[in-house]
């Protein structure tokens, strides 16, 4: 936080990036997180005394920046970060929330969960290790969850005497490992979090690179093209229906745009039951919206009297999603007891609540290599495979590459209400 | 072409917009906690967003301590009436009466604890399954890890290291008999972001937020208003300053700062430029232990 001038400045146009850092405290993400945060001024005094306090009374030889990110008892104590921790950062032109993921191999459910939201992922690598299992991990993992931007931070350079062919040589083989994975947008830095070389500030060691510092890089990105902004879909969350004579006819359909541009005036088809209707009006609290778009919460309000419900999806007559119970996924598997063929899980897509069994389980991804184990006969903690599953109702989706939202569902055991399943659907019929 | 991009704010706002839609969709017997403090101010407003021109699905839950701040509890009732919404008391007092707790004794005491009682006394004797308060993640670390639908178990106790995980923005309701759930729409929102919103929907707030002339003692390095009902130790002497509240809770430990600022844009320049955290500043209650908040929310605190 610059100067309260500067941030004042802040509060006409300045955008949300929501950003995940992969890597372990042995890549220095900790540093790298807390370095931005000290150097953005956003760690307040009595943050950094307590982390000074705790760090001394441990007997750490060095503030142990760590100590700002793991907020729960058991992690301090054994010094490990068991849960994805959200930590926020703004600067005059974006506000940054990040969502901070342990990168130990137990923990791949936290880096789906917090790579779920994000525009843009961080991979940390240790300069002297250059590409290691975890890299293709977590590039693995980001790819899948189809995060828009991918920065590879190259870190501890200093620990290589800032060596161009060493980053030449790391940035090749990441080039190599991404040219099979689906990423669009990448970016290589390279950099000293624990010195500060080009995580804020420019570094004078690196005269042979070009791009811009990492913090120049999250304030610049563009993102404006993050949500898919073609294809109308409107899932209906909730219906206003004001019980009082002065809005006896008011019958409003709330929601949160989940893809494309809505106006006012579109003919729109509801699904599954495929009656047409026009948008007479989009409203706000604030007052009508002449077009409303992804993330907004809005109310539409339709033509005609038409039977619409909470699980409903509006959008174009000649853009349609996919509608069906017979589904293709690719699912993170999140709990202790195992996927196994023919279980039934309580399943939520957008606003609709169904029921899905497994009707099959085409492979096991192995998440360091990419490789693909066939005939396997269940999913444990922290396994990436591709499902087949049945829905108990039609849901209308699209592909997880396409939207995000719609192409994405989460399976709950309905014994235990916990989420054990975190699903991306695939286009392909079988 | 033009840019489909919203500003920060408002994407905050479209968010904690769906979050209340969701939680009043998936459960049947929600309720706003509202504590007479900016954060809850700005939960009745998102509630405005979210289901206006109807009124709101839940009522409006007070915990009163009874050592707030008269000018919180004036605001409440003028606002309340304003909205039109239905007003719940769980009262402290009341709970000390029937001996569900018992009082703290002597210069330090505090009911801040109390109100634990009071408010799941309130949740089961109501069978709220969903309650939105308006806790926020960059308030302390314990809450940095905080689900946005917050489980808690059939004693109202939070499991942190049991937390169902939370992907993309399917939120996960379902909940068994007894339980229920914490929902936090504005999890992601600062202290300036609040602020800024204040400003931005020109929302009025109880007049301690901005400065005035109070009196005050010193203890443990933080200003506490003078009251009847708080012991002063002999070395605590009362002096007039001229002070504001960052946040608004129990008196007893609520502390205030020096501050001239008396307009929005006069406290806005002020957290920004702030080097100590809200909590960190005015909290007594997030100090006792490293943990202290970690382990009042194990214990079902808001």
């Amino acid at each position: 936080m610059s100067s309260s001038n500067e941030l004042l400045a802040m509060q006409s146009g300045a955008e949300l990036l929501r950003f995940s850092t992969c890597g372990s405290v042995d890549d220095g993400k900790s540093t790298l997180i807390g370095r931005l945060l000290y150097d953005t001024k956003s760690i307040f005094e009595d943050q950094l005394q307590h982390v000074e306090d705790v760090s001394r009374r441990r007997g750490d030889e060095y503030t142990n920046l760590a100590l700002l990110t793991d907020g729960l008892r058991a992690e301090r104590e054994q010094g490990i970060t068991i849960d994805v921790a959200y930590r926020y950062f703004a600067t005059p032109r974006r506000k940054f929330i990040i969502a901070d993921t342990p990168g130990h191999v137990q923990y791949t459910r936290n880096m789906v969960t917090g790579a779920s939201t994000a525009n843009l992922a961080i991979v940390l690598i240790d300069a002297r290790q250059g590409v290691v299992e975890q890299t293709r991990r977590h590039s693995l993992i980001t790819s899948l969850l189809r995060i828009p931007h991918l920065v590879f931070a190259i870190n501890k350079m200093d620990l290589v005497a800032w060596d161009e062919a060493v980053y030449r040589r790391i940035e090749n083989d990441i080039r190599g490992l991404a040219a099979r994975l689906d990423v669009r947008d990448l970016c290589f830095i390279p950099m000293s979090a624990l010195h500060g070389d080009n995580v804020v500030n420019r570094s004078d060691k690196t005269p042979w690179y070009a791009g811009p510092p990492l913090l120049a890089h999250l304030e610049s990105v563009f993102i404006a093209s993050d949500y898919n902004l073609i294809d109308v879909r409107f899932p209906v969350q909730w219906v206003v229906r004001p019980q009082s004579p002065e809005y006896h006819d008011y019958r409003g359909y709330a929601g949160q745009v989940a893809g494309g541009v809505l106006r006012t005036g579109d003919e729109v088809v509801v699904l599954p039951s495929g009656i047409t209707s026009k948008i007479t009006k989009i409203e706000t609290f604030d007052g009508p919206v002449d077009e409303a778009f992804p993330p907004m919460s809005v109310v539409v309000h339709l033509d005609s009297d038409v039977d619409v419900s909470r699980g409903d999806m509006i959008c174009r007559p000649n853009n349609r999603p996919i509608v069906g119970q017979d589904l293709e996924a690719m699912i993170c598997w999140m709990t202790d007891k195992p996927l196994q063929p023919r279980a039934k899980y309580a399943l939520k897509h957008t606003t609709r609540n169904t029921r899905a069994m497994i009707t099959g389980l085409q492979y096991r991804m192995d998440v360091n290599t990419g490789h693909r184990t066939e005939g396997v006969n269940e999913l444990g903690l922290n396994d990436i495979g591709r499902i087949s599953l049945r829905t108990m109702t039609p849901i209308c989706y699209d592909e997880y590459r396409r939207n995000r939202t719609t192409g994405s569902f989460i399976l709950v055991d309905e014994a235990t209400n916990a989420t054990v399943g975190a699903g991306m659907l695939l286009s392909e019929q079988r | 072409m033009p840019s489909y991009l919203l500003d920060h704010l408002s994407a905050l706002e479209h968010e904690a917009v769906h979050i209340l839609r969701e939680m009043a969709a998936e459960r049947e017997r929600p309720a706003l906690l509202f504590s007479g403090g900016k954060d809850s101010i700005v939960l009745l407003r998102l509630a405005e967003k979210a289901f206006r021109p109807a009124r709101f699905p839940f009522p409006i839950v007070h915990v009163d301590t009874g050592h707030n701040f008269a000018e919180a509890i004036e605001y409440r009732d003028r606002r309340v009436k304003e909205l039109g919404e239905r007003l719940i008391v769980a009262s402290v007092e009341e709970s000390i009466r029937k001996g569900r707790v018992v009082e703290e004794k002597g210069p330090r005491a505090s009911r801040n604890r109390l109100q634990t009682t009071a408010l799941l006394d309130c949740i089961e004797e109501h069978q709220f399954d969903a309650c939105i308060g308006g806790g926020r993640r960059d308030e302390e670390r314990a809450r940095a890890k905080e689900r946005i639908f917050s489980h808690r178990d059939e004693f109202g106790q939070w499991d942190p290291k049991n937390q169902r995980p939370e992907l993309w923005s399917l939120y996960n309701a379902r909940l068994r008999k007894g339980e229920h759930f914490r929902v936090f729409p504005i999890s992601n929102w600062t202290e300036l972001d609040v602020w800024m919103y204040v400003k931005r929907e020109q929302l009025e707030l109880p007049s301690i937020y901005f400065s005035h002339t109070r009196e005050v003692f010193l203890r443990d390095g933080m200003l506490y208003a003078a009251a009847d009902f708080i012991q002063r130790l002999p070395n605590e002497t009362l002096t007039k300053e001229v002070v504001r509240f960052r946040t608004v809770g129990d008196m007893s430990c609520t502390g205030a700062v020096r501050s001239t600022a008396s307009t929005i844009d006069e406290v806005i320049a002020e957290v920004a430029a702030s080097r100590v955290t809200e909590r960190g500043a005015t909290r007594a209650d997030d100090r006792f232990t490293e943990a202290a908040m970690e382990d009042r929310k194990k214990e079902g605190y808001f």
